[in-house]
């Protein structure tokens, strides 16, 4: 199966070793792969909040430069862009008065049209069911034995009418892939909760607090690592960690997050035998160095 | 067919901490959560204690938690739920203080909904012509199908760590009023929510849009809350900002420049600037902050798209 691979922005921007590790990971599986190099913003659900119309034109135009190039599966390796452009492409694909209109613009604008043939998948989707954990267990050289917590992320569960992969009460495709590099997934409430990333800026002590929250339950299982299938999870629960542990002292002054937090193809990265220098795993702000040495 | 309920019991008078107790039901076809419970009631434990009205997803009394999500017990299938979680685990609201068993305090919720004005505000009695009040309900996408079961408020994640935001509840509440024609108070409620615990404590994790059953989307509506703000000038804050430079910057650039937003965003405000300057430079050290001056393929065909979009509007 060929697929139309959607980076997002933040694998090309903020998380660059999102991309890196997901090139080194797709490359070793085989993976039929045509990287969308003139892609644009999903929106995040950011631009629908100004102008609806305008958010869809611009994922219709991801998804029929998909359909112009004869593919009809987009790959994401963002759980926030998997929600949105799938999200949207649900809605071309079932409304027409929604879809024409859609087109009208489009038309107008670069000349595409979209005529909702293509299906849009993350990464993880694709590895439980397309690929499949049976195949992906051949390239597990170096199980990873240790425990990890599983961060979904809101858009790649809900609202679940526009998602459907995964139950969005009991999803398990993460915890899926977690066994299948020979970790142990950690169960906790957090685990399908927001990370606090779309008020990072404007409303910085309610997601302080969710990731103190999230990474502290984590952390009280017994996580060595958090796992997640989004960047967006990635830059909030790594890079405000500190600032949350702060918050989380003023009223637990004995208490400590420090919890690495992997993008998901680093967690495959590892146990397919790449160093953690090729996944990018310096980047984070959180120190993955007692992880990497827990599993070497 | 013999099903175990697995029931959360707590009576704050004698019960030092909230604790588990098993029932077993006969669970004849059919048979709802919400006449399970009842039959315990009757037949085996009389303190078991829930609220329950009509039966049929109209009061919104039973709202309660099973297997973990806000479900109406009164909606719900027990052999369908069993099939599906292979248990059945009922405890009371999250969020919301229990009084005993599945039992919650509303009092905080219903202090929430009045706070938004929820009624329609004339000055002098003006009245407006039928002819405005065509295609209404189309345009109150559902806002007024809410039966204040609180399912939302249960399972927002925003309330959950900051107990004073307004909430999805009174907030589609509150749009559901800001879409009638009939209103003369829009803008004056829409000051309101801008303050601290308003349209901007939301984050968008879509559980309201989820767990409503009456399909009232909370968080649709106060996304258009939001527009509604912009358009009536409520712009210059960070939130509000939030989405006007963001859609800019991809309108000029195609995709987001996460080195630009920031910046953008709090132009003018010293102390949030202020706050984001160690992080930026954290950011910089590990790589984490991209070139922002990239011309990126593919931007001229977004900026053809804006354009036709603005010379619509």
């Amino acid at each position: 199966m060929k697929y139309a691979l959607f980076p997002g922005c933040a694998s090309k921007g903020a998380t660059p070793e999102l991309y890196t590790s997901t090139m080194k990971v797709v490359g070793r599986l085989g993976l039929d792969i045509v990287e969308l190099e003139a892609f644009n913003c999903c929106g995040a659900g950011v631009i629908s909040e100004a102008d609806p119309d305008l958010a869809y034109t611009l994922n219709a135009r991801t998804l029929a430069t998909a359909e112009k190039m004869g593919i009809n599966n987009v790959m994401t390796i963002c759980g926030t862009c998997q929600g949105i452009l799938g999200g949207a492409n649900k809605n071309l694909q079932e409304d027409d008065a929604l879809r024409d209109r859609i087109n009208r613009a489009l038309k107008d604008a670069t000349g595409l049209e979209y005529h909702g043939t293509v299906e849009v998948k993350h990464l993880q989707w694709i590895l439980v069911k397309d690929f499949g954990l049976d195949e992906l267990s051949k390239f597990i050289t170096h199980p990873l034995n240790v425990s990890i917590a599983p961060f979904y992320g809101c858009y790649i569960l809900r609202p679940s009418r526009a998602t459907g992969f995964d139950d969005w009460e009991n999803p398990t495709s993460l915890e899926k892939l977690i066994r299948a590099v020979g970790a142990y997934p950690v169960e906790y409430d957090g685990r399908t909760k927001c990370c606090g990333f779309p008020v990072l800026l404007e409303k910085d002590q309610i997601a302080l607090s969710m990731v103190a929250k999230n990474v502290g339950e984590a952390k009280e299982k017994g996580s060595d690592a958090m796992v997640t299938p989004c960047p967006l999870c990635h830059m909030s629960l790594d890079i405000y960690q500190d600032r949350a542990e702060d918050r989380l002292q003023q009223t637990r002054p004995d208490e400590t997050l420090g919890v690495p937090i992997l993008h998901l193809p680093q967690l495959l990265g590892l146990a397919m035998g790449f160093s953690p220098k090729e996944l990018g795993m310096k980047r984070h702000l959180v120190s993955t160095a007692p992880l990497i040495e827990k599993i070497q | 067919m013999r099903v175990k309920l697995t029931v959360q019991k707590f009576n704050p008078d004698v019960d030092p901490k909230p604790y588990k107790k098993d029932y077993f039901v006969e669970a004849s076809r059919g048979m709802t959560l919400l006449t399970a419970l009842l039959k315990i009631k009757a037949e085996i434990d009389g303190t078991l204690t829930f609220r329950a009205s009509c039966r049929a997803a109209i009061c919104g009394s039973c709202l309660m938690q099973v297997n973990g999500s806000q479900k109406l017990a009164c909606k719900l299938p027990l052999k369908e739920e069993l099939e599906h979680h292979g248990k059945i685990e009922v405890g009371p609201m999250a969020n919301m203080p229990v009084i005993k068993d599945m039992v919650v305090q509303m009092a905080p919720f219903w202090e929430k909904i009045k706070a938004v004005d929820p009624f329609l505000m004339t000055k002098n009695g003006v009245e407006v012509p039928t002819e405005a009040l065509k295609d209404l309900h189309e345009k109150l996408h559902n806002a007024d199908g809410c039966i204040m079961c609180g399912a939302c408020v249960s399972a927002c994640t925003s309330f959950e760590v900051s107990r004073g935001f307004l909430g999805p509840a009174a907030l589609a509440k509150a749009y559901r009023f800001q879409a009638d024609p009939r209103d003369q108070a829009h803008v004056p409620r829409l000051e309101a929510l801008q303050g601290p615990d308003g349209i901007w404590d939301c984050v968008r994790c879509n559980f309201c849009v989820q767990v409503c059953p009456k399909d009232v989307r909370p968080m649709e509506q106060i996304v258009r809350l939001r527009r509604l703000s912009i358009g009536a000038g409520f712009s210059e804050s960070v939130e509000a900002r939030h989405i006007t430079e963001f859609t800019k910057v991809v309108g000029d650039e195609g995709r987001l420049n996460e080195t630009l937003l920031p910046i953008l965003m709090t132009w003018g405000n010293l102390k949030k600037m202020l706050r984001i300057i160690p992080l930026g430079i954290k950011m910089f050290l590990h790589g984490k902050t991209p070139f922002p001056f990239k011309r990126v393929p593919g931007r001229d065909e977004v900026r053809a798209i804006f354009k036709r979009w603005e010379k619509t509007k």
